[in-house]
């Protein structure tokens, strides 16, 4: 095996590049450009590493790989990474994202640079190291750490109603994950370890499964958001600074939806079991309820914030059909909307640059003045109602199929959030791009700068290339996506 | 004869005190006499890490794991407290000699509590401490405030004292022994007097550790008490008393442990709970950290309420942390001043991320800690809390644990974001001082650090209760 400890070196890699920049001073353009390539190219760089990462990754092997494992608090919590074919696409999605981020930010954020680059290069570092750990208690730790970082984003370069918002972020995610403080405490004094690979393989008293598959489930329901603890999602999102919104979209729902796969299947498949209607049903309103609250939004970042509690709505609808299908589609599908809805909320991030509003009625007719970025938003928007060709028809298409061998009912049901969404979707499209340009204040918008089109070309170029040629993807999940539903049913029976 | 040398720290102490108070009369040099006390201090430190351990004076004393382990915390709050002092000691009107002494015979009586092993012994510590630190309250005589919270804190401490007496004539009157060991051995735990006498003993140390329902004095007195002194309140008495709690219960009353386990049960509850929704709507500082400090106590008490090796570890891993924090956060209290004046509310704090970036992130980052976010120090010893308080099955316990911690999460957020998401204000002018950094900084990343690795920690503080488990 390999030799270097390369899932370390991208957890540490942010927190050196910290390091180096609280040396720079931050006092003119100049220095502040300085940090902003700093930051730009030591994300690049842990991008490349995670590039490396993939590519060393051997897509037959179901096992965990590149583990490392060292002694830290005590007997059974140990440092302990690794990563299987789940998870490692998660790792290059957060890579990939992070340095869309910085660029996205060189122009929108105004003051205090140096902090706010510091803060996301130490959330990379979280999110990182949630995928890879591999213990409970540091996935604890990665999990909420997070919060930290995040809690200062959106509270000091959000907008106006930030203060409430980031406060709602913060105590529901707290409230939730307690819960699973507990039940993590819990395996550790029954279990003896808290380290996931013995785990998987350790089987709980069906009584013991439920209540702690009910605390798990507080945290990653409101993480993920599902219905009816989604409440926190919207307001986060529109007062977020947009690569704000871009890594809570893209990669912090995601770490709710790996958690399910992981750690609420993998150890308590009883109970999953027992509770599988219960995340039906709810999925099922939340893909309907909040397609439907998509559809009266004003506000543009509202919009597609409703939207993705619908589209994570069918990640938990495929996870929970415990087979190969469904969590290889849930797996797409959270990697089509962690680029998708990230691409869609720097689409909003452009327009909104321009003009300083998100409520779509102050737009129209953009796109006989911005045809590229119309091209660019037209993409997205149709990746994100699931149009073949595109990585969301992939995800969702699994989905369903693996919904439908399980129950004929809710797969009627999910499949009308499909057409909700095109519904919406579309709808939001036509009002902002098409129609007459009548808006005085529209008629000097300027078309897509080369950097906001450097950081839309490699989404647009993954998102079509998941829709016409899922196979590398699916290949690399689909051993472990096995190895998971093998597991699950060889306990249940 | 020979038992004096095992003795020797206690001792030192006492002389040194003794020396700088008649030094004091003739050298007027109050920063020296301050500094000389810091040094007795430090050689104590040496002299307790080469004790032996042994029980002696017919076992009424003990040295063991513990209280070594306890006293070298005492004596670190008690050197902050004097560092602390040099700084601040004319503008705050406390250019006293006097104050390093009062710092020593406090530090020496709270020697005596962690060590003492007898009701006597026990209540002698105590009085000793406790009466240093009516005077040190009061020791502004020219503020109302301070003044106010002395006499207090010595109404209610005198009260307190009452009480505890009255518990300790008890537990003498119905087992006829005061040493912990023997009243263990001859006790009859049918008699009812003998948990009179408990309830009245436990009554006057929650007081002296501040938890609910005998908190009263404490957002007073650590409003009104000079910030050095209420940062020594903060960091050396509750830990003291804590030690001398968990010797007093496990010691005599370890078999009885039934009928104090819910008294302790509810206390921790009650600290908690209260704590986190009075913090709510504090605006002075120095009382949300009185709401604070009493939240934590509470929490601290779970570790106690277990009564198991798991209980004991937690509760010295949370004192630990519970004191680097706090230095942390007292000292930043105390290098915040404009034009000489020091700030009390928590408003003056408003954006102050704009003129002092590194300080503020330092700040911000202690208050997560002391919310328990990971993966900060104050997490770890919420963990380990818990992992005691679920491996005893008091998932009720862990459970109001885990709400509480939510809620006064919300408090401590309120400070972050004045620091952060207000307008910001005048710079500050004490953050240079030099001799606040070098606690400010090292407390600091040793709460932030932690987290990488924390064993060390861990097998020091099972190592400690070793002579109970």
């Amino acid at each position: 095996m390999n030799e270097l400890p390369i899932l370390s070196i991208l957890i540490l890699l942010p927190i050196v590049g910290i390091f180096f920049m609280t040396l720079i001073r931050n006092n003119n353009d100049q220095s502040s450009n300085n940090l902003k390539h700093t930051a730009l190219w030591i994300s690049f760089l842990n991008f490349l590493i995670s590039l490396y990462l993939l590519f060393s990754f051997n897509q037959q092997d179901a096992d965990f790989q590149f583990e490392e494992r060292y002694f830290w608090i005590e007997y059974g919590i140990s440092y302990h990474l690794g990563v299987d074919g789940i998870s490692i696409l998660f790792i290059v999605l957060t890579t990939m994202l992070v340095p869309i981020c910085i660029l996205a930010s060189y122009d929108s954020i105004k003051f205090s640079v140096k902090e706010y680059l510091i803060a996301f290069l130490a959330l990379e570092t979280f999110m990182i190291g949630v995928f890879c750990s591999l213990d409970l208690v540091l996935f604890y730790l990665f999990f909420e750490g997070g919060l930290i970082p995040m809690f200062l984003i959106i509270g000091i370069w959000g907008g106006e109603r930030r203060v409430y918002s980031t406060f709602k972020f913060f105590l529901y995610t707290l409230a939730g994950s307690v819960f699973m403080l507990l039940a993590i405490i819990y395996i550790f004094i029954t279990a003896g370890t808290t380290d996931v690979s013995y785990l998987l393989d350790y089987n709980f008293t069906r009584n013991e499964q439920i209540v702690l598959w009910l605390a798990f489930f507080a945290s990653f329901m409101v993480k993920i958001p599902m219905w009816p603890f989604h409440t926190w999602l919207p307001d986060a999102h529109v007062e977020a600074p947009t690569a704000g919104s871009v890594i809570l979209a893209g990669v912090l729902l995601k770490m709710a939806g790996y958690g399910f796969i992981r750690f609420s299947i993998g150890f308590f498949p009883e109970a999953s079991e027992l509770f599988a209607p219960l995340i039906f049903t709810l999925s099922i309103i939340a893909i309907i309820v909040t397609s439907l609250i998509a559809l009266v939004q004003e506000d543009m970042k509202k919009l597609i914030a409703y939207s993705s509690v619908a589209h994570m709505g069918f990640v938990t609808l495929g996870i929970f059909t415990f087979t190969v299908q469904g969590i290889e589609g849930s797996v797409i599908q959270m990697i089509s909307h962690g680029i998708v809805s990230a691409a869609l909320f720097l689409c909003v991030g452009v327009v909104y640059d321009r003009l300083h509003t998100r409520e779509i009625s102050r737009y129209g007719g953009l796109v006989s003045k911005m045809p590229m970025y119309a091209f660019t938003f037209m993409i997205f928007i149709l990746a994100s109602l699931g149009l073949p060709g595109t990585s969301g028809f992939v995800g969702e298409f699994l989905v369903l199929l693996s919904i439908f061998s399980i129950n004929t009912y809710f797969a009627v049901f999910a499949t009308t959030g499909v057409v909700l969404a095109a519904t919406y979707s579309l709808w939001l499209y036509r009002r902002m791009i098409f129609g007459a340009l009548i808006k005085d204040d529209l008629s000097e918008m300027l078309d897509l700068t080369r950097r906001e089109i450097i950081t839309f070309v490699p989404l647009i170029a993954l998102t079509i290339f998941i829709g016409i040629y899922p196979k590398p993807v699916i290949d690399i999940i689909e051993p472990s996506a096995k190895k998971i539903v093998s597991q699950v049913n060889g306990k249940l029976n | 004869m020979e038992n004096i040398l095992h003795i020797i720290p206690e001792i030192f102490i006492f002389c040194s005190a003794l020396i700088l108070l008649i030094l004091g009369l003739f050298i007027k040099n109050i920063k020296l006499i301050n500094n000389l006390a810091i040094l007795s201090l430090l050689i104590a430190v040496a002299l307790v890490i080469n004790q032996p351990y042994q029980s002696i004076y017919l076992n009424s004393y003990v040295i063991d794991e513990f209280s070594s382990l306890f006293k070298i915390m005492i004596f670190i709050g008690s050197i902050v407290t004097l560092v602390m002092f040099v700084s601040s000691r004319e503008d705050l009107h406390i250019n006293l000699y006097e104050f390093p002494i009062l710092i020593l015979f406090s530090t020496l009586g709270m020697m005596v509590m962690v060590s003492s092993n007898d009701l006597l012994a026990m209540f002698i510590g105590l009085e000793l401490q406790s009466l240093s630190l009516y005077v040190l309250a009061a020791l502004n005589r020219n503020s109302l405030l301070s003044s106010e919270a002395g006499i207090k804190y010595f109404i209610l401490g005198a009260l307190s004292s009452g009480l505890l007496l009255f518990g300790i004539s008890y537990i003498y009157g119905f087992s006829g022994n005061t040493n912990f060991n023997l009243i263990a051995v001859n006790y009859n735990s049918e008699s009812l007097g003998l948990l009179i006498g408990i309830v009245f003993v436990l009554a006057g140390l929650a007081f002296k550790v501040s938890a609910v329902p005998f908190h009263m004095w404490t957002p007073d007195v650590y409003q009104g008490a000079p910030t050095p002194i209420t940062a020594f309140f903060a960091l050396a008495p509750k830990i003291a008393a804590m030690g001398l709690l968990v010797r007093f219960l496990f010691n005599s009353f370890g078999e009885l442990y039934l009928d104090w386990q819910q008294i302790i049960f509810f206390i921790s509850i009650a600290s908690m709970m209260l704590a986190a929704f009075a913090a709510i709507a504090q605006t002075n500082i120095k009382r949300l950290m009185a709401y604070s400090s009493i939240g934590h106590i509470g929490y601290a008490l779970i570790g106690v309420a277990c009564v198991s090796s798991e209980g004991l570890r937690s509760l010295l891993i949370y004192l630990m942390i519970y004191l680097v924090m706090n230095v942390s956060v007292f000292t930043v209290i105390l290098s915040l001043k404009r034009n000489d004046a020091y700030f009390e509310n928590i408003s003056d704090l408003s954006g102050m991320y704009k003129n002092h970036p590194f300080t503020t992130i330092l700040v911000a980052l202690m208050m997560f800690s002391l919310a328990g976010i990971p993966p900060l120090a104050g997490f770890f010893g919420k963990f380990y809390i818990f992992v005691a308080a679920l491996d005893s099955n008091m998932v009720f316990l862990a459970v109001i644990g885990i709400i509480a911690s939510v809620i006064s999460a919300f408090y401590y957020l309120r400070i972050v974001k004045i620091m952060y998401f207000d307008e910001p204000k005048e710079e500050f002018d004490g953050v240079n001082i030099r001799s606040l950094q070098v606690l400010f900084y090292p407390s600091s990343f040793l709460v932030i650090l932690f987290f990488i690795y924390p064993a060390p920690i861990i097998q020091l503080s099972e190592y400690a209760i070793k002579s109970f488990y």
